[in-house]
């Protein structure tokens, strides 16, 4: 069968590719547009390294099929910073420590975004629920919830 | 952040929280994995692996797979030269040759669901699935052995029918499933329980635990026509990687270069080789880079993980306390090779404490499950899990407090360890004094809510270990290391460079080298790489402060004891003080093609004198009378880090440990069918941790200087997942009132046991 030829918006650039029915969203952002911020733990949903917003909406991108976002608009990891300028949870995650390996750190700063357009407060509680679907090996998540609540206070100052 | 000293120059940077010189790649998506390496024109490798736990592989027949349009290359056993059978020291464990080049590829035999039987490199992953189905293996399927103790009797099914066990006398006349037989003692067992006015006797089991890394193994190889070949792979030691590719596949070591790719996690699991070689072995039959990638399935079935174990202990004490005689039989799970860290398990149990009539016995057994590999102070968790839970009981029976218990007990400075030696400074009283002062120890709880408290102890590593530092004309250093940056190395190293050299810490960037670029160098293991690593610095640094010192005394025409170097700088001493204006690093770094040429250091040690670390954790937890479900409330670590370099990724250790330990402790286990098929291989079923599981992990950092090291450096990574396992359980046993002897405490397992008892969860109110 031909490949799809989709159109979309990534990082706000307009993408054109071709892929096969059963690639994901991940393969192609990987493989096809060598974006490779985003991680493949699982390939079943249940790690969260592969984290990306669809039209401002957290998925895990090994869960969407590559053929399914044409005209839509993802952001990636690579997109998060602006210029030189880290995104107050990047900035966060570096001098809390929030990270050992790195390997699950695109996955949970895309999450961690995803909470703090919608909830600019949350309380331990809140960030540990929402990032229950992200996993990381190495720290035991306490850095992690300190760095998101920090740049929660950051962000909220503006 | 850093200090600037009275000399205006110095600054000290161990003992802060730097930002890690690579965090920026690590946040913003640029740093690359495993799997983030390609190469022009690569094909894309994939492995056929066994569906059968036990059986013998009559024939391979590639044929329909090489025909098929799109595949390069097929590799099965006959790719691979055997190896003769000789034990040779991995780090912590130990590994044959002829059982690694099987583990690879089945020869004989397939010893567990998920083994590798051969594997195909095609032009699309597409046409790679398709050769895999096209492979035509013809099995004689044989009976199986999971569990330890079935494996253990006479009429098991054997793995190995050259497998005889070692360390017994005379040597038994027919195989069995025991490779080993390990004993450790210290004055007469039998005499301590005499004078013991109280034993308790338990047996405990365990299951096999994977460590769980986020990041599945990855490798890509590029064979020239000349036999040159280059892998890039996530590792824990490529220097390790290297020496068993060039092994297995009969190349010089200097034919093959590895790079280290960033590492997703690895926690023992990846100083093995797994896809490595298939990868090498396939890009030299097709002459074009191959890139292989573990799916999650594969990583669970065909990769770590650790042993699951059968531990019976004995302990006895006097009616006040003092420990007078520790037991214990270990039988730990190999896998479907020998090798399981029962060794160090059976050194490990009792060395928190100090008792003069020890007696541990071990066993190292096979099955028909992936081949073990390390994880995190390996061994060392199942052992002292069953020490500590008796301790517990101990504690209780005396009415005793846990803590004074342990302290009253505790090995110190001068301590004749069970396993040998006699301890250096050590820190577990130190860490239990901290735990006792805790707000947390002194808090009330409620019904159906529990404390425990456990110690835990490790070892840790040197070994050989190179490092580089370079002076650039600008002044700036580059630093190079030759272990992997697992959680903050690169940092750790480049703020003992500044320190040593007097720099400040963003002139120093550190890189990881490849295996051309520095000598040969351990892994990243046995907690070794910032321990030893920042001793080859600290070495890199004086060679650079000798030839410094030797410039400026040419320079200013001095003697050699005239000069001195500190401060960062070059100065003279005594009355030609004040005749030489100091000079700096960056000041040499100008002149240097005339004063002799390039400016550099190069560490190249074998590191020696790597400190225990000893560690106490507290737990709170509540059970769900309910649904068995066990919630974490509260946990608080104290480990004594020796000295911290950077304090933020030591209790990043601590907590990292400590929250592994839970998993172990409380949910992850390998469960298998009846037959012989892993039912849980991936992370939906498979629970690790995740956020919303624990709480915030407190952490205190306790440091007793390690005499040997320069900066007082302890290495700090393991030990955090030793207590978890003891505390919970003892935790547990405060809550319900039962001692549970079985992990995981998982929710079905809770409420057996809690509706078998008639829990009230009354015992909880008692503290």
């Amino acid at each position: 069968m031909a490949k799809h030829h989709i159109e979309a918006i990534v990082n706000g650039d307009a993408v054109e590719f071709l892929c096969e029915t059963e690639e994901t969203l991940l393969d192609v952002l990987r493989d096809t547009l060598n974006l490779t911020g985003s991680k493949e733990g699982c390939a079943s949903g249940d790690c969260g390294a592969c984290s990306v917003t669809l039209d401002g909406r957290l998925v895990c991108s090994c869960l969407v099929l590559g053929c399914e976002v044409g005209g839509r608009r993802i952001e990636t990891i690579e997109g998060m910073a602006k210029g030189e300028t880290l995104h107050p949870l990047q900035q966060r995650f570096l001098e809390h420590a929030a990270l050992q390996c790195g390997i699950c750190t695109p996955g949970f700063l895309v999450a961690s975004k995803a909470l703090l357009e919608r909830t600019p407060e949350p309380s331990e509680h809140e960030i540990r629920f929402w990032l229950a679907g992200n996993l990381c090996r190495c720290t035991g998540y306490d850095k992690i919830v300190s760095a998101v609540k920090d740049a929660a206070a950051t962000m909220r100052k503006g | 952040m850093a200090e600037t000293l009275t000399n205006g120059h110095a600054q000290s940077y161990v003992g802060t929280r730097t930002i890690r010189p690579d965090g920026v790649d690590k946040v913003t998506g640029r740093a690359r994995f495993g799997a983030d390496f390609s190469l022009p024109g690569q094909l894309i490798g994939r492995v056929l692996r066994s569906p059968h736990p036990h059986a013998r592989i009559i024939s391979i027949d590639t044929s329909k797979a090489e025909a098929l349009p799109g595949v390069k290359a097929v590799i099965t056993r006959a790719d691979f030269a055997d190896q003769p059978s000789e034990f040779i020291p991995a780090g912590e464990m130990m590994m044959n040759y002829k059982d690694v080049v099987r583990n690879v590829m089945a020869r004989e035999k397939a010893l567990y669901e998920g083994h590798a039987v051969a594997a195909v490199a095609a032009t699309s992953t597409a046409i790679a699935r398709r050769a895999l189905k096209l492979i035509d293996v013809k099995y004689e399927v044989l009976p199986h052995v999971i569990d330890v103790v079935e494996a253990m009797e006479p009429g098991a099914p054997l793995l190995h029918d050259d497998l005889f066990t070692a360390g017994v006398e005379p040597k038994p006349e027919k195989p069995s499933n025991v490779a080993k037989r390990v004993e450790i003692s210290l004055g007469d067992i039998e005499a301590g329980f005499k004078k013991a006015d109280v034993v308790v006797e338990r047996e405990f089991k365990t299951a096999p635990v994977h460590q769980g890394y986020i990041e599945p193994h990855a490798a890509l190889a590029s064979v020239s026509e000349d036999g040159s070949t280059e892998l890039w792979c996530c590792t824990q030691g490529h220097f390790i990687v290297r020496a068993h590719c060039a092994r297995l596949l009969g190349l010089d070591i200097s034919k093959i270069r590895v790079t280290a790719s960033e590492i997703g996690g690895g926690f023992g699991g990846k100083t093995v080789v797994y896809l490595e070689p298939l990868a090498i072995a396939l890009s030299r039959k097709a002459k074009r880079p191959v890139k292989m990638v573990m799916s999650r399935e594969e990583v669970f079935k065909a990769s770590g993980p650790t042993s699951g174990a059968t531990v019976k202990v004995k302990m006895g004490a006097t009616k006040d306390g003092k420990f007078v005689a520790g037991f214990a039989e270990l039988k730990y799970q190999a896998g479907a090779f020998q090798g399981s860290p029962v060794q160090p398990g059976v050194m490990c149990a009792y060395a928190p404490y100090d008792i003069e009539n020890v007696k541990v016995i071990g066993y190292d057994v096979v099955s028909n499950r992936p081949k073990v590999a390390a994880y995190r102070a390996p061994g060392a968790p199942i052992s002292e899990f069953a020490v500590e839970s008796v301790v517990d009981e101990i504690a209780k029976k005396l009415r005793l407090d846990p803590i004074e218990l342990r302290m009253m007990n505790a090995a110190r400075e001068g301590t004749k360890a069970a396993y040998g030696p006699k301890f250096g400074p050590i820190g577990l009283e130190e860490t239990l004094n901290s735990i006792k002062k805790t707000e947390h120890w002194n808090t009330p709880l409620r019904k159906w809510q529990g404390r425990g408290v456990a110690s835990g102890f490790w070892f840790n590593i040197g070994g050989e270990t190179c490092a580089s530092l370079t002076i650039n004309e600008d002044g700036t250093v580059s630093l190079m290391a030759g272990t992997p940056d697992i959680g903050g190395l690169r940092a750790s190293l480049s703020m003992v460079a500044a320190d040593e050299l007097g720099i400040p810490y963003d002139k120093v960037r550190p890189i990881i080298g490849d295996t051309g670029s520095l000598g040969f160098t351990f892994l990243t293991g046995g907690s070794r790489s910032a321990f030893s690593g920042s001793m080859a610095i600290v070495e890199a640094a004086k060679q650079i402060k000798t030839e410094l010192c030797a410039r400026a005394a040419k320079l200013w025409e001095l003697k050699p004891d005239q000069v001195e170097f500190s401060g960062g700088s070059v100065r003279a001493l005594g009355s030609a003080a004040e005749k030489f204006k100091p000079m700096s690093i960056a000041d040499f770094a100008k002149i240097a093609g005339k004063t002799g040429g390039p400016i550099g250091g190069y560490g190249r040690i074998n590191a020696q004198g790597a400190g225990p670390s000893l560690g106490t954790h507290l737990v709170d937890l509540e059970v769900d009378p309910e649904t068995g479900r066990v919630t974490i409330l509260r946990y608080t670590v104290a480990q004594d880090a020796g000295r911290a370099i950077h304090p933020s990724y030591v209790e990043g250790q601590f907590q990292g440990g400590a929250v592994q330990g839970i998993g172990w402790a409380l949910n992850e286990e390998y469960i298998y069918g009846e037959d012989g098929k892993l039912q849980n291989a991936g992370f939906l079923d498979y629970r690790m941790p995740v956020a919303s599981d624990v709480p915030m992990i407190d952490a205190i950092l306790v440091e007793v200087a390690n005499p040997k090291h320069p900066y007082g450096v302890r290495g700090v990574g393991e030990t955090p997942i030793v207590p978890p396992l003891g505390a919970i359980a003892n935790a547990m046993e405060a809550a319900t009132g039962i001692r549970f002897t079985e992990l995981p405490m998982s929710p079905p397992k809770v409420l057996k046991a809690l509706k078998e008892k008639g829990a009230n969860g009354a015992s909880g109110s008692d503290r």
